[in-house]
């Protein structure tokens, strides 16, 4: 163990408490309640990877709080562990809470004892006390305190139970006197001695945690020891080879057995489990929501709620109709308008600000007036689903299905997302274990899920044509499922396995469903603002310099063949920059009476294929990079317009639509 | 009484002539090119095993069972190529028949033990069953099964996990997926559901698969 970095921190001011379990297990709720609004979130630098940070103050000293991503063990395995992992080893926490789930607790002291056995300063915080109290088990925690020789604090963090405690252990930690050894059976400890005994760097974790993850081919600490070891570096790999080689049949197993032995020894009489336990309502709650008979009815019914109802009438139609129409449309602009008319008689500027594509009249209408309550109304019922632990049971009972597009069931969040923000969904297709699935997933969403924004004013638009919204959505799912099918046959590679823990239904909390619809919204309007301003500009600069009559000039033809007017290339142009922007562009065209039902219905279907929006293609370009976006673009713009096309073929012969 | 290999193949041959084919004798010359006074075949009537009339082979009773478990090496044999060694094909027969001779003193206890009492061999002719088929069959042990076996409601206890991507098994272990951890299936469709402890967890077929576990 080492202590290198302690000098430097006891002589600052802030010192640093990280939060470390696995997933579900209420650390972000700990977080919160420990460190109250002063939150910051980023992504870990060169990951995706959302890391939360805030401040608290205890008896006087200010301590930076970490919420670090759920790891299962400290050998990592995905993205997220390994920046778990980073921010224990780089940003030397003084304090390590282990948070972890009373009911699980046999299972998860695992990892509390990888954390001790690394020399890590480490509070053990034994959470979700009540629920597990309530299924009828009894612990004796003083007992696990004595055994493992590190403080174990009981706590309830729904009901903030246990916080008091826990602020007084970060305030009052001790480090051990002498670091504390888990001992192995003999042939495991002469492994470890055999590593440890060539080892003379000094790290943030012990030699023999170190020696453990270098015998499990753990590579980032392999790449570690070699830039601390130097030229030792050569024996302790020949030797981690050789032990490895010796053990290749079993040695994780092994390993885990042994570790298993050592947690079942120290919970013997820690943890009381009645003979039978009762079925609680969230286990009750989640077998309906996983049993095919009821889950599908129930999946539907809370699309139908949640997405028709809420987003779509609540959010795109009352609150849009009361934003935009009421507040910009009635006194904003006309305000605005007149202030600036007032102000500068120079039409280009007027133009710029007011005019028909301003900056403040059209980019800030949209942003403000159109998508902020389409998103937010969206992003809370994602972040209240979420905290219910309803998505990994949405992924098994779709899991089937996805596998036929060479996605798991895992891809379901980005694709929900998706009918949310297809950019922020582009993003969210990272967590996909593999490159194949992360091409699959956004192809899918470039091409048939249409975002909230698109799909409140698509929506509103189709309602008034007799089965216009009935072919919309059928063609949707119609691509949805046949690109999906084929994309799949055509991609090479495996579709990898499907698993994911199901965490206990429960009623979310408020102020958490809140804290990350604030987090989301705020990423979303610092991400998207800025573009609408750009999309505004150029449409501006398109106006003024005529380019957009050649533009629309050039796109005659391709509306030509799918049956279009010529002024709707407007809103395929427009449709670029936001694809909310195309589908309002139609409505214009719908209002100034110019598209019969049939030449909606086309030009709903075509637009939503169409190409994403330019944010989405950004994000494309950024995640799987010119090839494959470029790729993608010409594959939709392709099947856009050729659905578009056959579409229209159709409805002229069947005489649908008029 | 170790007889030579070759000896072994030609009372493997006599058994299965008589046991499974239906026939009074074996032809030594016509079914394996070997005179009736070749030395294995002077070694079998001399350990009493057959007789030897007219130049052709007749089974003695203590020559059933020897017979008889020649031949349980040899499909014990086949089950370990194909199933766990995953050689196939001429290859694999040649093997096969280098490696049952292998199998005795005990050994054939223990592949059949680690194969599970398979009662047939990969070309589907019943094995023999040895003692320790009966032994496992009496003690109710049914075996370890995949947990695609399992029905929903179903308990038992995880008796290993097989697959070849070790990062998968980590994580799978790391999830309280043990040996001897108890596991109870609760749903098998669309997607398995199981619980270990008081933790949940869902995975496709095809990783049910690879989760071996012991009913019981």
């Amino acid at each position: 163990m080492s202590t290198t970095g302690s000098e430097q921190q006891q002589s600052g001011t802030v010192r640093r408490v990280a939060l470390v379990g696995n997933p579900n297990v209420g650390k972000s709720v700990l977080f919160n309640a420990l460190t109250g609004s002063y939150v910051t979130v980023s992504n870990y630098p060169g990951t995706s990877v959302e890391v939360s940070r805030g401040t608290v103050r205890i008896d006087g000293q200010s301590w930076e709080v970490i919420d670090t991503p759920g790891m299962y063990a400290i050998h990592t395995i995905t993205e997220e562990e390994r920046v778990a992992r980073e921010i224990l080893l780089n940003e030397r926490p003084d304090v390590v809470l282990h948070v972890l789930d009373a009911r699980n607790l046999e299972r998860m002291l695992t990892m509390t004892l990888q954390l001790v056995e690394a020399g890590l300063p480490v509070v053990l915080v034994v959470n979700i006390m009540d629920e597990a109290e309530r299924m009828g088990l009894q612990f004796d925690l003083e007992l696990l305190r004595q055994r493992l020789n590190i403080p174990v604090i009981g706590a309830a963090m729904a009901r903030k139970r246990g916080l008091a405690e826990i602020q007084q252990a970060i305030a009052g930690y001790q480090p051990p006197q002498t670091p504390r050894v888990i001992s192995y059976s003999r042939l495991l400890e002469g492994d470890i001695h055999a590593v440890t005994s060539l080892m003379t760097g000094s790290y943030q974790l012990s030699h023999r945690a170190l020696a453990l993850l270098l015998l499990q081919g753990d590579e980032e600490v392999a790449e570690l020891v070699r830039g601390c070891e130097g030229a030792g570096a050569v024996a302790i790999e020949q030797a981690v080879r050789g032990i490895a080689f010796e053990r290749r049949e079993s040695f994780h197993l092994d390993l885990s057995m042994e570790r298993k032995e050592i947690i079942r020894k120290a919970v013997q009489g820690v943890v009381q489990v009645p003979a039978n336990r009762r079925e609680t309502m969230g286990e009750r709650l989640s077998r309906l929501t996983v049993n095919p008979l009821t889950g599908v009815p129930l999946l539907l019914l809370t699309l139908y709620f949640g997405l028709y109802r809420f987003v779509g009438d609540f959010g795109a139609g009352t609150l849009v109709d009361f934003m935009e129409g009421t507040l910009f449309e009635k006194y904003f602009n006309p305000w605005i308008t007149d202030l600036v008319k007032g102000i500068t008689s120079w039409w280009p500027l007027q133009e710029l600000l007011v005019g028909e594509y301003g900056v403040i009249t059209l980019g800030v209408r949209y942003a403000v007036g159109i998508i902020l309550p389409i998103v937010a109304t969206f992003f809370l019922f994602f972040s209240l689903l979420e905290d219910t632990g309803y998505f990994p049971r949405l992924a098994l009972l779709v899991d089937r299905i996805f596998k036929r597009f060479g996605l798991t069931g895992r891809a379901v969040i980005p694709m929900v997302l998706g009918f949310g923000c297809s950019t922020m969904a582009t993003m969210v297709t990272r967590t996909l274990e593999t490159v194949r699935e992360r091409i699959l997933a956004t192809l899918l969403l470039a091409l048939a899920i249409p975002c909230s924004a698109q799909l409140g004013v698509i929506i509103a638009l189709l309602s008034k044509v007799p089965g216009g919204l009935a072919i919309w959505a059928g063609m949707m799912t119609l691509l949805f499922l046949v690109v999906g099918f084929v994309a799949a046959k055509l991609l090479p590679g495996e579709t990898p396995m499907f698993y994911m823990e199901l965490p206990p239904m429960r009623l979310p909390q408020l102020s958490n469903v809140l804290t990350k619809t604030y987090t989301r919204m705020q990423w979303y309007f610092l991400e998207i603002l800025p573009l609408f301003v750009v999309a505004s500009v150029l449409l501006w600069l398109g106006k003024i310099t005529n380019f957009f009559e050649t533009l629309v000039s050039a796109m005659n033809p391709v509306m030509q063949f799918i049956g279009l007017p010529r002024e709707a290339a407007v809103a395929f142009i427009f449709g670029f920059f936001r694809r909310d922007y195309g589908a309002a562009g139609l409505y214009d065209l719908q209002t100034k009476g110019l598209l019969d039902g049939r030449q909606l219905t086309v030009a709903a279907v075509t637009l939503t294929l169409f190409i994403p929006c330019v944010a989405q293609f950004l994000m494309m370009k950024k995640e799987r990079g010119w090839q494959v976006s470029l790729g993608i673009f010409g594959l939709v713009s392709l099947l856009a317009f050729g659905t578009g096309y056959l579409l229209n073929q159709f409805l002229v012969a069947t005489r649908w639509l008029g | 009484m170790k007889l030579s290999e070759l000896a072994e193949d030609i009372i493997e041959r006599l058994w299965i002539e008589v046991e499974e084919e239906g026939g009074a004798f074996l032809d030594p010359e016509a079914a394996m090119g070997l005179k009736s006074d070749a030395e294995a075949v002077r070694e079998l009537a001399r350990n009493a095993l057959v007789e030897l009339r007219n130049g052709m082979l007749y089974i003695r009773p203590e020559g059933r069972e020897a017979g008889r478990m020649t031949v349980r090496r040899h499909r014990l044999a086949e089950r370990l190529m194909m199933d766990v060694l995953n050689l196939r094909g001429e290859a694999g027969e040649q093997k096969v028949c280098q490696f049952e001779h292998l199998l005795t003193e005990g050994v054939d206890i223990k592949i059949c033990t680690m194969l599970n009492h398979p009662t047939t061999c990969p070309h589907g002719k019943p094995i023999p069953p040895g003692e320790c088929c009966y032994q496992a069959r009496q003690s109710g042990d049914l075996g370890v099964v995949p947990l695609t076996e399992f029905k929903s409601g179903q308990e038992g206890e995880i008796a290993y996990i097989q697959t070849d991507d070790s990062k998968k098994m980590q994580k799978l272990m790391a999830m309280g997926v043990l040996p001897g951890n108890r596991i109870l299936l609760t749903q098998a469709f669309p997607s398995y559901i199981f619980k270990v402890g008081f933790s949940e967890f869902a995975i496709d077929t095809a990783l049910a698969r690879e989760i071996f576990v012991r009913k019981r």
